[in-house]
């Protein structure tokens, strides 16, 4: 892969999708679109937040970064070089639980090192040094279902870091969590990525969630989706969730945000209304 | 005050005990009415044999059937000792249920997993397992002999379906998000298959395990039966050959504690290989 150099690193984004275009053939046979036209731009190191109405096509932006679909139409780009196939700098989480479970939590943090050829010992001190970053050391000999939802959650994150991702794409990976517990992933996510220098497409109904963690949101339109409108969220870091929230500033730009959020939900549930009736 | 405050504590103690003794009192009341169960049953035979309600001749009795087993353990059987009948029974059991298996679960897995293979072989499958199998033991006696050979091959294709629908169906089903998150993570499609689609496939495979080692029984018994020089099956032909009723059940009950036998093993061997399972799954479905 090309190397970016901070020089360069404007020239080059580290994701590029241009007119983007995505359909699937529904069991009925019919075609059905979920992303259509996107353009979005993500520079290297920069945390970007995509929100949009439920069902609208966000999961789909993601698999076309990553590699696990192509798009129908339109290029998607990852450091300059198309896309096809795995790539093997992004790191995904998951919004369900994706750890396996018949691996321990230590088994399961080797993972991606040992698939892509580590040898064992490498692999199991890396995995150690990331367990230990989200603090679940004590529990490497445990299997996932003997974890909570935010333990599990934290084991796919170490599982995700340990590959050293340069794009990391995460797809609602905290909305099934209960509300404290969120907020203290997200804490969490902030500080492990802090070190990294990664870039972050996070993908989220949750505009709370969007702000307090992005450099940028992106609002997407009601399915299929394409780019609506992308605010610039200008809160220094570093942040905790918690106090960013109480701010004036994340106070306007959520107004902002929701007045152009809010229309497309609504434009979406009137769908839905009209589908069932 | 100090009187109150100790108060509670102690009944809590007690409380426990009284738990405790009642869950293990409850225990004991099972495993004496199953007792209770088992004797009632065979005195009621005994006795409805003794006074000619049914005609022992047909139906034999308990103390028979002993009497019969006990005589093959301590003077052997016709065919040789008791122990060579069992063991050459489970050797042919043994044999065509572990051929059938591993036969099952590749063929199972490499179907699952490939999608043209499946479209292919997939009718010819389903044409096979329409075939009543068991009719294929006399022309297995007629192919492999009287020897172990054809009753391994009855028991593998007993075994073989079961599994092989199990394996097929657990490589189908496994959480798509498990094998986008292996191959994100840098799994290759001979990696996926191996650590992920195989280990997530093994719960619906060993459900299939416990029944298919009850079909490999089956298929060596009754190979056995049809024809044979040693062997349980052989010996239930043997005694019905000669009225001998008695010899009849006597094989069958020591088929059964051969069969409980080996169906434990598997329970062992099952609990080890999924402590990654959480305890209250059951049997995993």
């Amino acid at each position: 892969m090309v190397h970016v150099d901070p020089h360069e690193a404007g020239a080059v984004p580290a994701i590029e999708l241009t007119g983007a275009t995505k359909r699937f053939r529904t069991p009925s046979g019919t075609l059905h679109t979920a992303v259509r036209e996107l353009d979005l731009t993500v520079a290297p190191g920069e945390f970007v937040a995509v929100v949009g109405p439920t069902g609208c096509g966000k999961s789909t932006t993601l698999t076309l970064v990553s590699g696990l679909e192509e798009p129908t139409e339109g290029e998607v780009r990852v450091y300059g070089e198309p896309v096809s196939g795995i790539n093997g700098h992004v790191g995904f989480v998951f919004q369900q639980d994706a750890v396996f479970p018949w691996r321990t939590v230590l088994s399961n943090v080797m993972a991606g090192p040992r698939f892509r050829g580590v040898p064992a010992d490498r692999a199991r001190e890396k995995a150690r040094d990331w367990l230990s970053r989200v603090g679940l050391s004590a529990f490497e000999d445990r299997y996932p279902h003997q974890l909570s939802g935010g333990m599990r959650k934290r084991v796919a994150l170490a599982q995700t870091f340990v590959n050293d991702p340069r794009i990391l794409l995460m797809d609602e990976p905290f909305s099934a969590l209960d509300v404290q517990t969120r907020a203290l992933m997200s804490d969490q996510l902030l500080e492990l990525w802090a070190g990294t220098g990664s870039s972050v497409v996070f993908v989220t109904h949750d505009l709370d969630e969007a702000i307090a963690l992005a450099d940028r949101v992106v609002v997407m339109t009601a399915g299929p989706a394409t780019v609506k409108e992308v605010f610039t969220v200008d809160l220094p870091r570093p942040r905790t969730v918690e106090a960013v929230r109480l701010e004036p500033r994340f106070v306007e730009l959520y107004r902002e945000i929701w007045a152009s959020l809010g229309e497309e939900v609504r434009i979406t549930r009137e769908r839905g209304a009209g589908r069932a009736a | 005050m100090p009187l109150e405050t100790a108060a509670p504590a102690t009944p809590a103690v007690t409380r426990t005990e009284v738990r405790e003794r009642a869950a293990r009192n409850r225990k004991l009341g099972v495993y004496g009415a199953r007792a209770a169960v088992l004797a009632a049953f065979l005195g009621l035979w005994e006795v409805c044999a003794r006074t000619g309600v049914i005609d022992p001749f047909n139906f034999s009795q308990p103390s028979r059937i002993w009497a019969q087993i006990w005589q093959w353990v301590t003077h052997g059987t016709a065919q040789g000792s008791l122990g060579e009948q069992i063991g050459y029974t489970l050797y042919e059991a043994l044999t065509g249920w572990v051929l059938g298996v591993v036969g099952g679960v590749l063929l199972g897995i490499a179907l699952g997993r490939v999608r043209f293979l499946a479209d292919v072989f997939g009718p010819y499958v389903k044409v096979l397992n329409a075939i009543p199998r068991i009719v294929l033991a006399p022309i297995f006696l007629i192919w492999f002999g009287l020897g172990p050979a054809s009753k391994v091959a009855s028991a593998v294709v007993l075994v073989f379906f079961p599994v092989f629908f199990n394996a097929f169906q657990g490589a189908r089903e496994v959480d798509r998000n498990l094998v986008a998150n292996a191959r994100i993570l840098g799994a290759d499609s001979r990696k996926v298959t191996l650590q992920v689609v195989v280990p997530a496939a093994t719960t619906w495979i060993f459900t299939s395990l416990h029944v298919s080692f009850g079909f490999a029984l089956i298929g060596a018994i009754v190979g056995e039966y049809i024809g044979a020089t040693k062997g349980l099956g052989l010996m239930v032909a043997a005694a019905q050959g000669t009225f001998n009723a008695a010899g009849v059940y006597a094989a069958m009950t020591i088929l059964a504690v051969v069969a409980l036998f080996t169906e434990g093993l598997l329970t062992f061997a099952e609990k080890r290989l999924f402590r990654w399972k959480p305890a209250d799954a059951g049997d995993g479905r």
